[in-house]
């Protein structure tokens, strides 16, 4: 049969098949490009931006659990200024979405982080991360109170002039709760889910593994709770959903599809092999074409309940 | 930078719990440089996970070397490869040692597995000045040079124990040679435990003798995308972090905070 069509849309944004790379799991985009090609993605989403550049946690930042990694990188990143002068031109050139992941520890932060992107060519979409703390709400995370998160959303949605997707913090009582508060705050899509809190200890020294104490859970490990996640939100809100958690491979990734995510990210799985994301791709690809389905947006949404 | 599924040539047990192994890449022989390291999968599959980092311990033709020690979920798992397996690797990366120059007697510091980047080191500097030392914990843990087929290297081994060679620690061995040296040497590389680099970096610098460390860390990607090794940087330096996988793993030791790190 011919090459199955991979085109998914979210939303208003057109992306030539839904494999993404998630955010703060693949850089600025350019760290792996010697031995994967990141045009071939359906899009890249770069490590979270901040107004003003950030250090990030003291170390041990990352530490290995039980088929999946704790990481409290503390959202070091290079700041609004050097990633546009430094990192987006590069990212300009590449034949794929570029969706800018931004936050803020103030609401004015991240209205000035939005603000800072708007009018630049190259960008898709901006993707919000919630999943930081407030300072200005006791260093409470954003996207864990429906209203907080809300006002995040129309302050976001109030400065820029590109679609917006808000992405979910799984650390809430009902995540459904939340996607249907920045749903009606005016969020174009939705993506989730963002890391589990966890922690780890070393038994011979008595402390946390991690310096942060805690951090945050991906890979397979938390795969069952995302798609049980993502399969919830989807049926909550009319928004598209992006789904992530834990996807290792192209089946992972269908699972995702099938629960009615209009696309993926592939996140910790980069770090395991950093081709991942592109085997990913290849699999679903072929997956169709051994069943002569035609379209990967057959799949999308086609659980049997 | 090369990933590639690599086909194991050896893997055998050269001390306690110490093995050394080879793999086939030629792209990545021809790439390497001492200091630098290579990620590898210890098996396919979500367990472990992550892969491990390791430094190139030397190459020989189209075969990278490295020496490693059994610590762990991993280093067991990849200690049980034959030869004729095969392994996924990303390599060469990060950033490896600068040359010395023609200037004064090199001066090379290794405590237990530290020896393995300083290997690779020694056997490109080829030099007859340079002094190589390292140290163990007890003699059962020696690295025999001769049973890694590399000749031409001997170097000064210091056991904690005093069961080989001199009964202390390595420090010991480089103060002496500094104390007894004609000329002050132009550069001492040291790779080993946190606490005996810290050690060699302030003798270094107290002699203001220019010194090259390589660190190990925990991480995820080894290409600078998970920011997961940090490192804290030296007070002053505009960034507080440098990354292990990226600007390292060598670095100058004045560029690094050993009060922190």
């Amino acid at each position: 049969m011919n090459k199955p069509d991979l085109a998914v849309q979210v939303g208003t944004l057109s992306l030539k098949n839904p494999v993404l790379t998630a955010s703060g799991t693949f850089g600025y985009g350019q760290e792996f490009a010697p031995i994967m090609d990141p045009s071939l993605l359906g899009g890249v989403v770069v490590k979270g931006i901040s107004l003003n550049p950030m250090g990030g946690n003291p170390p041990p930042r990352i530490v290995e659990t039980p088929c999946g990694m704790l990481n409290a990188i503390g959202l070091a990143n290079v700041g609004l200024e050097v990633f546009l002068s430094e990192k987006l031109p590069w990212l300009q050139d590449l034949n794929t979405c570029v969706i800018v992941n931004i936050y803020g520890h103030t609401l004015d932060e991240y209205g000035a982080v939005a603000a800072g992107l708007k009018g630049v060519s190259g960008i898709a979409a901006l993707e919000v991360n919630i999943s930081c703390p407030n300072v200005e709400q006791g260093g409470m995370a954003f996207g864990t109170d429906p209203a907080v998160a809300a006002q995040v959303t129309e302050r976001v949605l109030q400065e820029t002039d590109k679609p917006v997707i808000v992405k979910l913090s799984p650390n809430v009582t009902d995540i459904r709760v939340i996607a249907r508060a920045v749903e009606h705050a005016g969020a174009h899509a939705l993506s989730l889910i963002n890391t589990l809190t966890g922690m780890t200890i070393d038994i011979e020294k008595r402390t946390s593994k991690l310096a942060n104490g805690s951090g945050g859970l991906s890979g397979p490990a938390i795969r069952p709770v995302a798609l049980h996640m993502v399969h919830q939100v989807v049926r909550a809100v009319n928004i598209p959903v992006i789904g992530m958690g834990g996807i290792m491979e192209a089946r992972d990734a269908l699972e995702f599809l099938m629960a009615g995510a209009q696309a993926v990210q592939v996140g910790t799985a980069n770090f395991a092999n950093p081709r991942a994301s592109l085997d990913i791709l290849e699999g679903i690809e072929q997956f169709l074409k051994d069943r002569g389905i035609h379209s990967v947006r057959e799949i999308i949404g086609s659980l049997k309940s | 930078m090369i990933e590639a599924s690599t086909e194991v040539v050896f893997n055998k047990r050269v001390a306690r719990n110490t093995f050394f192994m080879g793999f086939r890449s030629a792209p990545m022989a021809n790439e390497s440089k001492p200091g630098q390291f290579v990620m590898m999968q210890v098996r396919s599959g979500i367990d472990p996970l992550l892969r491990r980092p390791f430094s190139i311990c030397g190459v020989n033709g189209d075969v990278l070397l490295v020496l490693y020690r059994v610590v762990g979920h991993g280093t067991a798992i990849l200690s049980e490869k034959k030869p004729g397996d095969f392994v996924q690797v990303l390599g060469p990366l990060g950033k490896g040692f600068s040359p010395p120059g023609a200037a004064v007697q090199p001066i090379l510091v290794a405590g237990g597995m530290g020896v393995a980047p300083l290997i690779f080191l020694s056997l490109t500097l080829a030099r007859k000045d340079q002094k190589f030392l390292v140290g163990y914990g007890i003699s059962p843990e020696v690295v025999p040079l001769d049973q890694l087929g590399i000749r031409g290297l001997s170097p000064d081994i210091a056991t904690e124990d005093g069961s080989q060679g001199h009964h202390g620690r390595v420090t010991e061995l480089l103060e002496s040679v500094l104390s007894t040296a004609k000329e002050k040497p132009s550069a001492i590389f040291t790779c080993g435990p946190l606490p005996m680099l810290r050690a060699v970096a302030q003798i270094a610098l107290g002699q203001n003798i220019p010194c090259q460390v390589s660190l190990e860390s925990n991480m995820a990607c080894g290409v600078g995308a998970c920011q997961g090794c940090a490192v804290k940087k030296a007070p002053g330096l505009i960034k507080p972090y440098a990354h292990v996988c990226q600007d390292g793993p060598v670095f100058d030791a004045k560029t690094l905070d050993w009060e922190v790190i």
